[in-house]
Order: structure tokens, then sequence, then C-alpha cells
């Protein structure tokens, strides 16, 4: 058993794809040229005779995966998330989508963390065009525990999945142990004053800044929101109505994730102010991931101050 | 099991039934694409009433082989066929296009008895296509897998990725049929873009090519019987066919790409094929 605590998200999948495989014969699991870097090559070595390489056809590995799943195969798919939601949407619409095949998109590489490969790499817009598709399931692991969890509970699980997971290693969340559930949200930490909702890697920074803040005498809910959809409604409604404030977090543009779908329940049922963390409508560049994330205000101090300012206007 | 295993003559009556029920079933409609519909009406014949073996009782039957019917705007052939050979009522196919229906403007595999891929978009069934034919392989079955690609069709990028694909992996329970009408939406493929020349393209991707004469049902039941011959490699029948085949005012029309006939036309269309 690897210890998963240790693992940037890509490589816990990897290595959790081998154990699924041994359990499970109708995995099959397919990679564009790319299995060296989602981590697919394990898999790949221990299976060959069930890992495809595409080569440079994302399209066609759509396809041909949504034919695979059609017959009774239950086939991952990895590329890098670019690739994945942007370049292979309409496959995915028609042939996977539509008739709710049984296909687990599993893209590494996701939002700006990839870092130094620039605009063309870094998926923002990934999570708004798999949360546009009917009957979807958008998962989004904080750390390499989670990831496997969600792994576990994707192959279980009938339908299609997009399932997010970064370059670098994450600060862990979480300890061996932990259960990961579908469409629902997880309580970090509890709180009266205000909620922070995230998902990804922004969990790890939100846990940061709620620390940070209690010295300051706020006392700041996290939730982690793995689960874009099915999107856990009670808990947001939950969290709107108890501390009557809520910051969302995420690694994606602002328009069209987390933010934007926690945004449109809390202004159904339970309007409250509400502050964003997110990437405010531009191409990001190269650097480092450290560095993107700071140029990008995805901090632990910039939720601080999201925060700050969310209970002030309560209290207004 | 072989459902069907129709005599020549019989085939080309078939065909010319289907083609009855795909002019009644667009004029009902009030829209619909007769053109590519007429076109492939004798190859989807061979396929149903000679050539495929499965089973409308039991429509998920692992051994099945199937039809991938990629150019997907052409499913009142389709219909045609499904409903000729048991998978629904002749009658349903007067719901075709209406709210409610399970006949879908394009295939929806969720919705209808017997159709394999949802489709509509085009470029995607060989695709599939290959993922049903590499389920296969994996499982040790010996079904074939047919794709049918429109002409027009073959100017998606995505037919090439899949064209060279399936030679890589030697996919010689896969067999592709290009309806090779030379009409698209806007007018003839040889004006739109120029795909030819089309068999040199998929030789060049290694596949076994044959070129037949779609309307000769003796070449398409000659030209199906060598794709699962052959060993090694995907064979891809390339099927000279005239759009709108068998009413005379359809024929070669780029008009009745998309189209449905008027009630005087209808009439005109069913006498001719009577």
């Amino acid at each position: 058993m690897t210890a998963y605590t240790e693992l940037a998200t890509r490589e816990a999948y990897g290595r959790f794809l081998v154990e699924l495989g041994e359990e499970n014969k109708d995995i099959v699991v397919l990679d564009a040229d790319l299995s060296r870097s989602t981590m697919t090559k394990y898999f790949a070595e221990k299976f060959p005779e069930r890992f495809i390489q595409c080569g440079l056809e994302e399209q066609n590995m759509m396809g041909v995966a949504a034919g695979l799943a059609a017959t009774g195969k239950v086939p991952f798919v990895s590329t890098f998330a670019v690739f994945a939601a942007c370049r292979c949407f309409d496959q995915v619409r028609v042939c996977i989508a539509q008739p709710k095949l049984n296909v687990k998109i599993v893209a590494t590489h996701g939002g700006i963390t990839v870092g130094e490969d620039g605009a063309s790499h870094h998926a923002i817009e990934d999570l708004a065009l798999y949360c546009s598709l009917p009957g979807f399931n958008v998962v989004v692991p904080a750390d390499g525990i989670e990831t496997v969890e969600a792994i576990r509970v994707a192959a279980a699980t009938g339908g299609p999945f997009y399932i997010r997971l970064g370059r670098p290693k994450f600060p862990s969340v979480y300890k061996d142990g932990y259960r990961f559930n579908l469409g629902k949200a997880v309580t970090m930490r509890q709180g009266k004053d205000a909620t922070v909702i995230a998902c990804g890697v922004m969990v790890s920074k939100t846990l940061e800044a709620a620390n940070s803040l209690a010295s300051h005498g706020i006392d700041c809910r996290v939730l982690n929101l793995p689960t874009l959809k099915p999107l856990d409604e009670a808990a947001i409604i939950e969290a709107a109505t108890q501390t009557g404030a809520i910051v969302v977090a995420e690694e994606h543009l602002l328009h069209g994730g987390l933010g934007s779908r926690v945004a449109q329940v809390v202004a159904r049922e339970k309007p409250v102010p509400m502050r964003f963390i997110g990437i405010d409508d531009v191409y990001t560049k190269s650097g480092k991931p450290d560095e993107l994330l700071q140029k990008n205000a995805l901090t632990a101090e910039a939720i601080e101050q999201a925060v700050k300012a969310v209970v002030a206007k309560k209290l207004k | 099991m072989k459902m069907f295993d129709l005599s020549v003559p019989e085939l080309e009556k078939t065909a010319k039934r289907l083609r009855r029920h795909v002019i009644q079933m667009i004029a009902t409609a009030g829209s619909g694409h007769p053109g590519g519909s007429l076109s492939a009406a004798d190859i989807v014949a061979a396929l149903y009433f000679k050539v495929m073996r499965y089973d409308p009782k039991n429509q998920r039957w692992s051994d099945r082989d199937r039809f991938v019917l990629s150019k997907g705007h052409a499913a009142p052939i389709l219909y045609a066929a499904l409903a000729e050979c048991g998978y629904f009522p002749v009658e349903e196919l007067s719901t075709l296009r209406k709210l409610g229906s399970r006949l879908q403007g394009h295939t929806d595999r969720a919705l209808t008895p017997g159709v394999e891929m949802s489709a509509g978009s085009l470029g995607q069934g060989l695709s599939f296509g290959i993922g049903i034919a590499l389920a296969g392989r994996l499982d040790k079955r010996d079904y074939h897998v047919y794709v049918l690609l429109g002409d027009g069709e073959c100017e998606e990028g995505q037919v090439w990725e899949a064209a060279m694909f399936a030679p890589h992996f030697q996919m010689d329970n896969l067999t592709a049929i290009v309806d090779h009408n030379g009409i698209q939406l806007d007018g003839r493929c040889c004006d739109i873009m120029g795909i030819e020349p089309l068999a040199d393209k998929w030789r060049a991707f290694n596949w076994h090519v044959l070129e037949i004469d779609g309307h000769d049902m003796k070449q398409i039941l000659q030209a199906l019987k060598e794709a699962r011959e052959i060993k090694g490699k995907p064979t891809v029948v390339i099927a000279r066919t005239v759009k709108g085949k068998g009413v005379s005012f359809m024929e070669n029309n780029v008009d009745f790409h998309g189209k449905a006939p008027s009630t005087q036309e209808t009439e005109i269309a069913l006498k001719e094929l009577a």
C-alpha cells in the first residue's frame, strides 16, 4: 500500500490506478502521449494489454473511450486538463455526456500551478466547461488522499466523471482513513463568523487563512467542496444561514466554476455578502507555481482579506 | 444468430421499401435529410438483411455485430431498417422528429432500440467504432463493427485521427464504409472542399481499400465479405453512390440534402419507389 499522503495528486492517481486495475478487469486506461506526465505509465507497465496509447489524438481518444464504455468497459482517460476540456469538448459533449456513458476523464495539470509552460497549458476554463455539461460529475480533489478516494468512488459509480488533478504536490489536508462522499462538502473547520468554500489547492490555503483569522478574533468555517457537480446545496445554505457571509476560493476563472455555482445557490436560497478568489478574466503567464498563485492573488492573505471584507459588510 | 439471409433480389426489394419509409417519415416530419438516407439505403439493407448477426429480442447481446452510423443525419434510413427487422413497430416511424418520440432528428443511443451511437456532430463515429472493436478484442469476441461515414464528413480532422489509429492497432474487426455521394449541404464536395483522391488517402493510412458501386447489391455483398476476411488491417469500402438515389428529382440535387418533400413531391417519389 502506497503512502498516498506524501504524493502529488497525479502521482497518487497513477499509483492507485494499478490497484484498481488489479481489482477490476474491466478498467482500461487511455492516454494521449502524456503517460509519463499524467502517471498512467504505471498502469501501462503493469497492464499493457489494457492500456491504450492514443498518440496525439485527443479527439479520437474521447470517441474511442465512449465506444469502450458502450461495450461495458470502464475507461479512464487522461491527458492535460487544457486538452481534456478545450480540445475535445464537442467529442465529450456528443459521445459521452449526451448518452451519459461511463467514462472517467482524469485530467492532470489543472489550473495555473502548471507553472512555466504558460497560458496554453494553464487550464482555467475546464471546470466551467465540464460543469456546463448536463449529467457530468465534476470533482477537484485537494490532495493525494482525496484523489485516491475520489477515483475509487468514480470507478464504482456509473456515469461520466471529470476529475481535475494538479501538477505539483499540494500540501496534504487529509490523513489515511478519509472517505470521499460524492456530492458532499467536508467541514474542515467549524466557525460562526463567515465560511470559506474551497476546492483543490485552495483548501490548504484556506485553512492557513482561517488560522490567521482566528488570531484576529474571526471564527471562520472552512468547507472543502471537492464535488462541483452534483453540488452540496444543503451545506452551502447551512453555511449562509449560520455564518452569514461566504468567500469562495478556486484555482480557476472567476466565472463558471465553484464560485459561480455556489453564488447561484446563495442568491436563490439565502443571499448573504460574498467575495470570490479566482482568476479575474485574464490569461496567465509563465512562472513558478507559487509565483503565479501570488501574482493572481490565490493566496491565504487574499482569502483573509476577503473574509474580513464580507464580515464587515455583514455587520454593516 | 443471423436474423435475415435474403437473396440479392430480395435485398433490392427491401432497399426500395426502406427508401419508401425514408420519404414518408421525412414528409410526415416536415424536415430531415432525404438525400444521404437514400444514397445509403442499399448498404444499410445489405448489412441488416444479410451480413450482420444481431437479435432484436436481445438487444444488448454481447456478440452482436455493430452498425455505427457516423453520419447521424441519415438517421431515417437506420430507423427504417431497425423497424423492418423488428427492433420497434414500423408504425412508430411516423413519429420521427416529433416531441416525445424515440426517433430523434439525429441518433440517440439512449432512446432508440438498436441504435449503437448518439451522433449528429460529424467525424466521430469511426472513433466510437474503434472503441467497440477494441473492447471486442479484449473480451475475445468475434463480432464485427461497421461504421458508415459520409464523404463530406471525411473533411473532419477527427476522421483522420481515427484513420491513423485503426491500422496501427491492426483492427481487422472493423470496417468503414464511405457513402461517397459527392454532395454535401452547401454543394458538390469537389467545390466545397477537395477530398479526392479519397481512396488513395485511406490507402496511405494503411487501410485495405475497396472501391465499389454502392447501389450494386452484388458488389456490396462481395466487398463486405472480403472486409470480414482480410486479416491484420481494417477495411474501408468506398461506395460510389448517388445522393437521393431512387427519386428522380432528388438524385444529385443538393437541395434535397436537408429538405422535406412537399405533398405533391412525396406522391411522385413514392410512385417512383413503388
